[in-house]
């Protein structure tokens, strides 16, 4: 696949905005999400109340792909629940491998739907899925709180 | 360009018109000269057989073909005694073995133990775990920013006390030798063992380890034009002979009882299990490749592509080059692209097929050290060309606009 089909606008202009990328007062969750492989590492700091996600951001740094795909993944989840969140970075994931690949059952992804193509490539398919896997991770940590 | 060098690695035979493989690897693993290929696979059809079981012709063979190798490999290295020749997968686990076998068994509560900053992780982590185990202190050697250890570095951090000092000679990020020389002769006036990592010198420099007076040497075949998953250790034989097993299990027994087992002589007291005998063999052909084309025209070839690497990637905008101008360099440079993260540069290099490595090269404190978390590595054998050094060159002057940046 062609370089213009990974570096498109969303991806590059995500990848250097710096919008969601701060710690964030009091979280009530956070995890580190490392790739050994190529050095991307990021904490994300999650604010879980009454199981809403109220506030998130992250820290670290890591490839193009991985920081716009974490800041997309931000944007989308805000105010959202834990549920609908985890149902979301599921989708993510499920879309990354190549399982989900209905247009229409994507388009809840929005602006994450530009990651669709790394599936074809093996060497940037973790970076991708970093941020959503740290996610599902806190959040787990969230609902064994939550319950 | 032709290269006739170039022209004796099938690998990059293919594409060849359109889209020629840029290979600047090396320093991960190396590509296989076509002697090397045929040499295994002439061991495969006409050989196989499990070495030192077969009382059969077969048999015979494929144990003559393995014990040739390591004969092979001792006159490369210039051993003396062959049977100081082990085989093993590659450098980490040749690494691993003086750690268990001796470190774990010599080291005591209190020793210390010296590594330098500039190791790769597999001269690194087992020494961690020896010292973590026994009680014991590691301690790092510093370079400096450029990768260069003074001499005063040496003499303060290899004081009595320390049992053992671990060295790579050139390390695997910044293509700088070390003053591996001065560390072993200090280590053996403390009373220390030296033992030496030769995984990023054993393609580049011709090694000795009687000049070089080193107590355990290790290296791996597959950047050294082998097959994957063949590696050495060589180790003075009064080490090796009071060391215990590494590794037990078949071939490595003199005679066994149902409660204990006494070893075998050296080289097979370390070699448990069936052999890599078709890795070993291809590790002969490539010392016979190497020796046909020789040191010094691979030393001759390389200085100039490196020195004409170092020069060029100095003038390309916006990138940082790592490492010093002073010292003696092989195989590897290591530098970033400002505002651009590694492994996006290798995916974009990629693309005009200019394969480098990106991320912390197994050398995480180093890239500390050195003030990155990671970074680019274009590393270099002697099938490269000047022609490669551009495209690599070309490649990287797109970099920064397929991230949205204007220059």
């Amino acid at each position: 696949m062609g370089l213009d089909q990974i570096y498109t606008q969303v991806i590059t202009e995500n990848s250097r905005s710096t919008e969601h990328k701060h710690p964030i007062d009091c979280p009530t969750h956070s995890h580190e999400g490392v790739n050994p492989s190529c050095g991307d590492d990021i904490k994300l700091e999650l604010k879980v109340e009454d199981g809403i996600i109220k506030d998130a951001a992250f820290v670290g740094d890591g490839c193009a792909i991985s920081q716009a795909s974490t800041s997309i993944m931000i944007d989308l989840i805000l105010g959202r629940n834990v549920d609908d969140a985890k149902r979301l970075a599921s989708k993510f994931i499920g879309m990354i491998k190549g399982e989900v690949t209905d247009d229409e059952d994507l388009e809840e992804l929005e602006d994450a739907q530009a990651f669709k193509d790394i599936s074809h490539m093996p060497a940037r398919v973790k970076c991708a899925v970093l941020s959503w896997h740290t996610l599902e991770k806190a959040l787990n940590d969230a609902l064994d709180q939550v319950q | 360009m032709s290269n006739s060098i170039k022209d004796q690695f099938p690998v990059f035979r293919q594409n060849a018109d359109e889209k020629p493989i840029v290979y600047l690897d090396s320093a991960a693993t190396s590509q296989r000269p076509e002697s090397v290929i045929k040499a295994v696979d002439d061991f495969y059809y006409k050989h196989n057989a499990n070495p030192h079981r077969g009382s059969y012709q077969l048999g015979i063979e494929a144990t003559e073909a393995y014990e040739n190798a390591r004969l092979k490999v001792a006159s490369f290295i210039n051993a003396k005694d062959p049977s100081c020749v082990i085989f093993t997968r590659n450098t980490t686990e040749s690494m691993n073995l003086i750690a268990y076998s001796y470190g774990m068994n010599f080291i005591k509560e209190g020793d210390r133990v010296v590594i330098t900053i500039l190791e790769h992780h597999s001269n690194m982590i087992p020494w961690q775990q020896v010292c973590r185990a026994k009680g014991a202190k590691l301690d790092y050697i510093y370079a400096d920013k450029g990768g260069i250890i003074s001499d005063e570095e040496i003499e303060a951090k290899i004081t009595d006390g320390v049992k053992l000092v671990a060295a790579t000679h050139v390390s695997n990020v910044l293509g700088i030798k070390t003053p591996i020389e001065k560390i072993i002769k200090r280590a053996h006036e403390v009373g220390a063992v030296a033992a030496v990592d030769a995984a990023q010198s054993s393609p580049h420099i011709k090694l000795d380890v009687e000049a070089l007076d080193a107590d355990f040497l290790a290296f791996s075949g597959h950047k050294l034009y082998s097959p994957l998953g063949v590696g050495v250790l060589w180790g003075k034989r009064e080490l090796l002979d009071k060391m215990p097993p590494f590794l037990t299990g078949g071939d490595m027994i003199d005679s066994v009882r149902e409660q204990d087992a006494t070893w075998a002589e050296l080289p097979n007291k370390f070699e448990a299990g069936t052999q890599n005998a078709g890795g070993a063999v291809g590790l002969a052909a490539a010392i016979d490749w190497i020796e046909s084309v020789g040191f010094d025209k691979i030393e001759a070839v390389e200085r100039e592509i490196y020195d004409y690497a170092w020069a060029k990637l100095k003038e390309v905008p916006h990138l940082t080059v790592y490492g010093s101008d002073k010292g003696e360099h092989y195989g590897a440079i290591a530098f970033n692209v400002d505002d651009v993260h590694p492994h996006d540069v290798a995916t974009i290099l990629d693309a005009d097929g200019v394969c480098i490595r990106s991320g912390h090269h197994c050398a995480q404190p180093l890239m500390g050290h050195i003030g990155t978390s990671s970074c680019c590595r274009a590393s270099f054998a002697v099938y490269n060309t000047k022609e490669d050094v551009d495209a690599l060159c070309a490649s990287l002057l797109k970099v920064r606009k397929w991230l949205g940046f204007e220059d």
